[in-house]
């Protein structure tokens, strides 16, 4: 390269720099507060963190489940005939072969991904439709059926992160590096 | 004119011999004597040439010849659960999906969304969230880039312990490949003040199910983009209208369509679809979380099952490569079943995280064959071999009797198509 080819080059790479820093984000977004968002904010982290207040038991999940779920899912859980409302108890051991049915019992690591999971999407026609006592009282109904807490005990924002799944520390993270 | 040569058994050509030059047809192949062809017949004026044609539709679709070029669709009745659509790779050729046809899932049906009404907030861990629409999105200086888009169970069927006789649709029509267009992620991050202790996004679409996924911050600022437009015209409905994340590379599910909300947050959410659908069971019980990345594949289109080959002779095997590492770097082909290579001719120009097209000269000698492709790509990683795939990721212990099973998740191995005297095509292991 000679000298005046690497001046040149030394100027773009100032005039690049200088661009650059003058460069301007078009910041077209609107501003919103947190309290606006409240309505769609209902990702739940598996440590508890955005679970509401209120609470629920299994006596009164099962109610509700009797009313909303049971058509689908059928009677105590045991899953329906589309293949998406399967079994929401039970589970054989992942051991049985890598296509083992994934249960709530064999395969969840939270007890919040319930609760979200409810909240988010269920009823499968009538989706947020279920107050938040109900969300909890009908995740009490599928932990005990599922044996994961006792019939009496009451789930709320700070038992249900406590709730120990069988399956937690199962997991391999097998590209950390994507993370 | 340069001689053909055969470079692996059964036939193989080098690709070479077909790359601007003419081809003299080596001695082995003219003394098999089926390459050429009867003479033609006197020409007529046909029918449609002698009229009048139609006049032209605002919106064009497909010659009704190709009324077979469909997606297959795993809810065809519309029955209320989830519906998968897959696209027709035996029927196509290139490697941009048409719109029409690219590979949709929908979990809780597609949302009917007023564009003018959609609106995409960023907040969380953020300085100020912010609140975007189609139209502010559009104002941005957009990018472009071809990416394939695969769900994590495409291939599914592969897992069963017994080949399933159906067509390269049906095993591997949840993957497309599409130019998308739209806003970088880490812009719409930064305009955010994104926190520097913030690890993970939570994406949320704006369908009846209020899909998310946790995207790691990572990725965001590596290549990740709010699509709005797909082979430059607005999304499909089925693939996210009117925006989706766009994860070049990342199993399908995380490409939130109908994108609603990205929460910024120091925890993955571990979100349904995240913890169970998306996760792997291995042999050994123990499972895997958060494997995202598509790896290298790739599968021939033609000659493939439901193709018969009608007569032995020149044949051009072709097919699809793609790898969520990088580009492809050589596709190898194989006619004897694995027992000799060839490598395969990359046509047009090789993207990052995209279909290539590979070409392989074959000439049919009216003998059993088994036709099978072996992607490279850049990073240096191969395709698997099946049998050292089933080893490590396992086989499905009962019977796949359909194809719109889930066995499991991420097969990337080979794929072998077996031709019988007649032409017959089945797929086979091997």
């Amino acid at each position: 390269m000679s000298m005046h080819n690497r001046l040149g080059a030394l100027i773009l790479a100032l005039l690049f720099v200088t661009e650059s820093a003058l460069a301007q984000s078009p910041k077209l977004g609107k501003p919103i507060s947190e309290a606006d968002i409240k309505q769609w904010d209902i990702a739940i982290l598996p440590d508890g963190t955005n679970l509401p207040a209120g609470n629920g038991t299994s006596a009164e999940g099962a109610k509700i489940y009797a009313e909303k779920c049971v058509a689908c899912h059928a009677e105590g859980g045991k899953g329906g005939a589309s293949p998406g409302a399967g079994p929401l108890v039970g589970g054989a051991p992942l051991t049985n072969g890598i296509d083992t049915l994934k249960t709530i019992s064999n395969y969840y690591a939270y007890a919040t991904t319930v609760f979200d999971y409810i909240r988010r999407a269920m009823p499968f026609n009538m989706p947020r439709s279920l107050t938040d006592n109900e969300v909890y009282a009908l995740t009490a109904y599928i932990l005990s059926l599922n044996k994961l807490i006792s019939d009496n005990d009451v789930i709320d924002a700070k038992s249900l992160p406590q709730v120990k799944m069988p399956n937690r520390d199962n997991y391999i993270i097998p590209y950390p590096d994507r993370i | 004119m340069i001689n053909s040569e055969f470079v692996a058994g059964n036939g193989l050509i080098n690709r070479r011999a077909f790359l601007g030059h003419g081809i003299a047809i080596a001695g082995t192949m003219t003394t098999a004597g089926t390459a050429t062809a009867a003479a033609a017949e006197p020409l007529n004026d046909p029918q449609w040439s002698l009229q009048f044609g139609s006049t032209l539709p605002p919106l064009q679709i497909a010659s009704p010849y190709e009324k077979d070029v469909v997606r297959s669709l795993s809810n065809p009745n519309g029955e209320f659960r989830n519906s998968h659509a897959r696209t027709p790779h035996h029927l196509l050729g290139g490697t941009i999906t048409p719109n029409s046809l690219h590979f949709s899932i929908d979990h809780s049906g597609v949302p009917n969304i007023d564009p003018a009404q959609h609106k995409l907030v960023i907040h969380g861990m953020v300085r100020q969230p912010l609140e975007f629409t189609l139209e502010t999105l559009s104002r941005y200086p957009l990018v472009t880039r071809i990416n394939f888009l695969e769900c994590a169970g495409n291939s599914a069927p592969m897992f069963s312990k017994e080949p399933l006789q159906v067509t390269a649709q049906a095993i591997h029509g949840l993957v497309s490949n599409a130019e998308w267009s739209g806003v970088p992620l880490s812009i719409l991050l930064d305009e955010a003040g994104i926190d520097r202790n913030a690890k993970w996004l939570i994406a949320e679409g704006a369908d009846a199910h209020f899909l998310d996924r946790s995207v790691p911050v990572k990725k965001a600022y590596d290549d990740a983009m709010v699509a709005i437009y797909q082979n430059g015209e607005h999304l499909m409905p089925g693939n996210g209208y009117p925006m989706r994340l766009l994860l070049p590379g990342y199993q399908g599910n995380m490409n939130v369509k109908f994108l609603r909300r990205i929460k910024v947050v120091d925890q993955p959410a571990m979100s349904m679809f995240e913890t169970k659908t998306y996760s792997q069971i291995l042999p050994d019980g123990r499972t895997w979380r958060f494997h995202f990345l598509m790896e290298v594949k790739s599968f021939i289109t033609y000659p493939s099952f439901g193709h018969n080959l009608k007569e032995p002779g020149f044949h051009a095997i072709s097919g699809v490569a793609y790898s969520g590492t990088g580009r492809i770097a050589k596709v190898m082909v194989s006619a004897d079943g694995g027992k000799s290579w060839g490598e395969a001719a990359l046509q047009g120009t090789v993207h990052e995280k995209a279909f290539t097209r590979f070409v392989m000269p074959w000439h049919w000698d009216g003998q059993p064959a088994i036709l099978q492709s072996r992607a490279w790509d850049e990073a240096g990683n191969a395709q698997p071999l099946r049998a050292e795939f089933v080893a490590a990721r396992g086989e499905a212990r009962n019977p796949v009797t359909t194809p719109l099973a889930f066995p499991n998740q991420h097969y990337n191995s080979i794929t072998s198509w077996g031709v019988d005297s007649k032409g017959v095509i089945k797929h086979v292991y091997a």
